[in-house]
């Protein structure tokens, strides 16, 4: 990944080049140093059942993360990823059993709630980006404003309770996240198509280009004849398209949706995103980055599910800690004296 | 090897300094003495370490080698916050007023008045107004930063650090934002700091006011000390011959002034910019190089802004046909380069659909857009691979104007196109608009230079309080006639 960001010719801010590696590289040495804390708490840790448990489990934060890296980068942010997911799951539980109904439990109905369920993600972030650019407000606050609709409208739907898959569709539905090819599971060849894909974009494209300027320097990107609500309001869609496809491995999952659902999402999602060496207030991002972020996110919870030391109740305590640490390296590297 | 030393009574010395960044090192050797009430001028062509210098100087970047001496003695300044403890102060050539704060707050900084646990506001306002009021700036003390032009932001930075009550006070081009009337203010200050046996450094590359007030003059090039001598000794073109290295001829090139019917490229009819432009209209033809002078406030970056679609303008309008328009801004940190991304990306910002291939970028055709602006411009960009914000000030904007150039436009709105350039890249800079218009392409230069509107343009439109307030060209393009009308001396208002 460093690789392609070079290419993308982004030069992390000043001076040595040790730093700028060890600020890429960061991440990554914190997950091996993870791994290996791991495997000597436990050493069934590093045993394959466990690792792509670990990834699986990464696989909704990690995909959502993909799309934040695009709306951070650019300087926005979005509240709103983790109520998205939930009424998105929602509808789709709901078009799901209608179509069943209509046309019978075929498999092709997976095919086109799958695809449904992309393109309601897709939809959510244009209006998350035609609000904010359009309406000229801060990203924060807009998409704070529809994390509270988007969630409530899913309680509405279900009636304050939960919305279930009917038992045949559920059947049909389960294989996407509970089987896999290559001893692999669904999952996480999706992930690693996400992030193989918003890598693609992020550093090889004039869109993904375009984020970078304009989170580094919204009025030097306006004077370069940059459209920047085009661009913002995109990257709001990519993220929402993100959240749709974390939806279509979510939803066979569980097989229901509920107002409990991608709860506190938003947090880890921009928390892996952090984690991984994106700069809070844009203008540098990494995807590759950001999906190491949401494993060590998970990597911590795995470790301290396996030690007896330490416990569980703690977690949020040990990821809290995390974020601040990242944060203050970034610092470190970030600015000049 | 020459140096910059006198012995006796220094205040701030250096000797045998030397500076790397890295591999690369851009200072060599020098050797320099100020000395209370005395104002030392640095001059030197991009890059040849001038800023670095003044830098090493007052505690903001460590030497790699050689001492700093204050008062004879070596002192090892930790930072520009322990230089300005012992008295030592840079104003910075790049601005450091952070955008969302008011004047006020910007020249107190770190070192609010308190009353008690509380900021004593009212005398601090009184205190920033009558600072103001010293550099003739009409603006209110409550005025946030953001809505400052550069030139009154350059005037705030003065204030700032002339409250200091320092014993050494280093200014880096402090005048290439300023108009002649608020040069001459900073200049009366200088002699009122000189009279109280202040030691001054001023750099410059317009040599005239280096001539009109420095008492001594050193001149660098590549981080070596060329020469250290009274100024009375140096003209001007012997100081540029220091600078370059080589004797300097024809810094403005030949007039060619387009045939009175060529074709129009860009019409301009009673245009309005709420609050700033009133009614403006003027026609471009091909092959004319036009030149808008006035004082800042005048509204001249504001019409260029409205013209080029980056300001929303009201009445009036703009007709320039198939024509590409491209606009140079005079705020280069703020509007024109990524400061924290290299120069490839920086250059190629505004024209990247011309370098893809299918959806993604070519980087082998952006750094051969690079390569060739590296020659066109003569870029001085170090390694590839550094921040546009650690380029010299003259060399980031080199590299905006190769932006710009990157539209290739029919149109070219350049807004203070030579700030900050030393002579001889000056030079280059009006030979290539000189080629530009006699390629049949229009040119509007907007400057607050005096002599590089006279010596480069055919025509002068002089703006004074949002109006255009009269035209010059020919015999009566002189100096005289633009101050009249800038001042309001001629012409309606
Ligand atoms: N932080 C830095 N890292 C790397 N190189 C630097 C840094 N700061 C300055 N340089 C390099 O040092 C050289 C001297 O720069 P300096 O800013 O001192 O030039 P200058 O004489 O002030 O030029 P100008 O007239 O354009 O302002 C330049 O080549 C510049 O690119
Ligand atoms: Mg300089």
């Amino acid at each position: 990944m460093s690789d392609a960001a070079t290419t993308l010719g982004q030069t992390p801010p000043r001076p040595l080049l040790q730093r700028v590696d060890l600020r890429a590289a960061g991440p990554f040495l914190a997950l091996v140093a993870l791994a290996i804390l791991g495997t000597i708490i436990n050493s069934d840790f590093l045993e394959a059942g466990n690792l792509t448990n670990v990834v699986t489990r990464s696989a909704f934060i990690g995909m959502i993360a993909v799309g934040g890296t695009f709306v951070i980068t650019a300087g926005g942010n979005d509240l709103s990823v983790g109520s998205m997911a939930a009424i998105v799951s929602g509808i789709m539980i709901v078009l799901m059993n209608w179509l069943a109904q209509e046309i019978g439990p075929t498999p092709w109905v997976v095919v086109i709630v799958i695809f449904a369920g992309l393109a309601l993600g897709g939809l959510a972030g244009l209006l998350n980006g035609l609000v904010i650019t359009l309406g000229k407000m801060e990203p924060f606050i807009v998409t704070l404003g529809f994390m509270g609709i988007y969630r409530s409208v899913l309680t509405y739907i279900a009636n304050g309770g939960t919305l279930t898959l009917s038992g045949t569709m559920r059947t049909l539905y389960r294989p996407v996240f509970y089987d896999g090819a290559l001893g692999i599971p669904y999952p996480v060849w999706v992930l690693a198509f996400v992030v193989a894909l918003g890598a693609v974009v992020l550093y090889t494209t004039r869109f993904g280009r375009y984020c970078f300027a304009i989170g580094s320097n919204e009025e030097v990107a306006r004077y370069s004849g940059i459209a920047l609500n085009r661009v913002k309001t995109w990257t709001y869609i990519l993220q929402g398209a993100c959240v749709g496809v974390a939806c279509d491995i979510y939803v066979p999952r569980l097989g229901s949706a509920s107002s409990t659902s991608g709860l506190g999402w938003e947090l880890e999602a921009i928390t892996a995103v952090i984690v991984g060496g994106t700069a809070l207030k844009g203008g540098y991002g990494r995807i590759g980055g950001s999906i190491v972020g949401a494993l060590i996110l998970t990597v911590i919870g795995n470790i301290m599910n396996l030690s007896s030391d330490v416990s569980v109740y703690l977690n949020g305590a040990v990821q809290g800690a995390i974020i601040i640490a990242a944060v203050f390296l970034q610092r470190g590297v970030g600015f000049k004296r | 090897m020459a140096d910059g030393t006198t012995g006796a009574d220094a205040v701030l010395s250096v000797r045998g300094v030397s500076k790397s960044f890295g591999p690369v090192e851009v200072l060599h050797d020098v050797s320099l003495d100020l000395r209370a009430g005395e104002v030392h001028a640095l001059v030197g062509e991009n890059g040849a370490g001038k800023s670095t210098l003044t830098k090493i100087m007052s505690g903001y970047h460590p030497p790699s080698a050689g001492q700093v001496l204050l008062d004879g003695q070596p002192v090892a300044l930790a930072s520009g916050v322990d230089g300005e403890r012992h008295g030592i102060v840079l104003l910075h050539q790049e601005f450091n007023l952070a955008e969302d704060l008011t004047i006020e707050e910007s020249i107190f900084l770190g070192r609010e008045w308190r009353r008690g646990p509380f900021l004593d506001k009212r005398r601090m306002r009184a205190h920033a107004a009558k600072l103001l009021a010293d550099l003739h700036c009409r603006i209110p003390p409550t005025a946030r930063i953001r809505s400052l032009s550069v030139s009154q932001k350059q005037m705030v930075e003065i204030a700032k650090a002339t409250d200091h009550r320092a014993r050494v006070l280093m200014m880096d081009e402090p005048t290439s934002v300023l108009t002649q009337d608020e040069t001459d203010i900073l200049f009366g200050l200088v002699a009122q700091l000189k009279r109280n046996g202040v030691a001054l450094v001023f750099i410059s590359h317009k040599l005239d006011e280096v001539k009109r007030i420095a008492d001594r003059i050193t001149v660098l090039r590549d981080g070596h000390l060329v020469a250290t001598r009274p100024a009375a000794e140096l003209g001007q073109d012997e100081i540029a011959q220091l600078m370059v290295g080589r004797p300097l001829h024809d810094l403005y090139p030949p007039k060619q002034p387009p045939a009175a019917d060529a074709e129009l490229l860009l019409t301009v009819h009673a245009l309005g910019v709420p609050g700033r432009v009133f009614d403006a209209g003027f026609a471009l033809r091909r092959g004319e190089i036009l030149g808008f002078a006035g004082l800042i406030g005048a509204g001249r970056t504001e019409l260029m802004e409205a013209i080029a679609g980056l300001r929303r303008r009201e009445g009036g309008s703009v007709a320039a046909g198939a024509h590409r328009l491209a606009y140079l801004t005079e705020d280069r940190k703020a509007k024109g380069l990524l400061l924290q991304f290299p120069s490839r990306p920086n250059l190629t910002l505004s024209t990247l659909a011309s370098f893809t291939r299918g959806p993604f970028i070519s980087v082998p055709a952006e750094d051969a857009a690079l390569d060739k602006a590296i020659k066109a411009f003569d870029l001085r960009i170090g390694s590839r691979d550094m921040q546009v914000g650690a380029l010299s000030g003259g060399n980031q904007q080199k590299l905006l104007f190769a932006k710009v150039m990157e539209t290739q436009p029919d149109i070219v709105i350049v807004d203070e196109p030579t700030r900050g350039v030393d002579i001889g890249t000056k030079q280059q800079i009006y030979h290539f608009i000189a080629r530009l218009a006699a390629a049949g392409k229009g040119v509007i230069v907007v400057s607050s230079e005096m002599p590089e509107l006279i010596g480069l343009c055919h025509r002068v439109l002089v703006m004074r309080e949002g109006r255009i307030a009269g035209e010059l060209a020919g015999e009566s393009l002189n100096e005289e006639e633009i101050v009249r009308y800038a001042t309001g001396l001629k012409g309606a208002a």
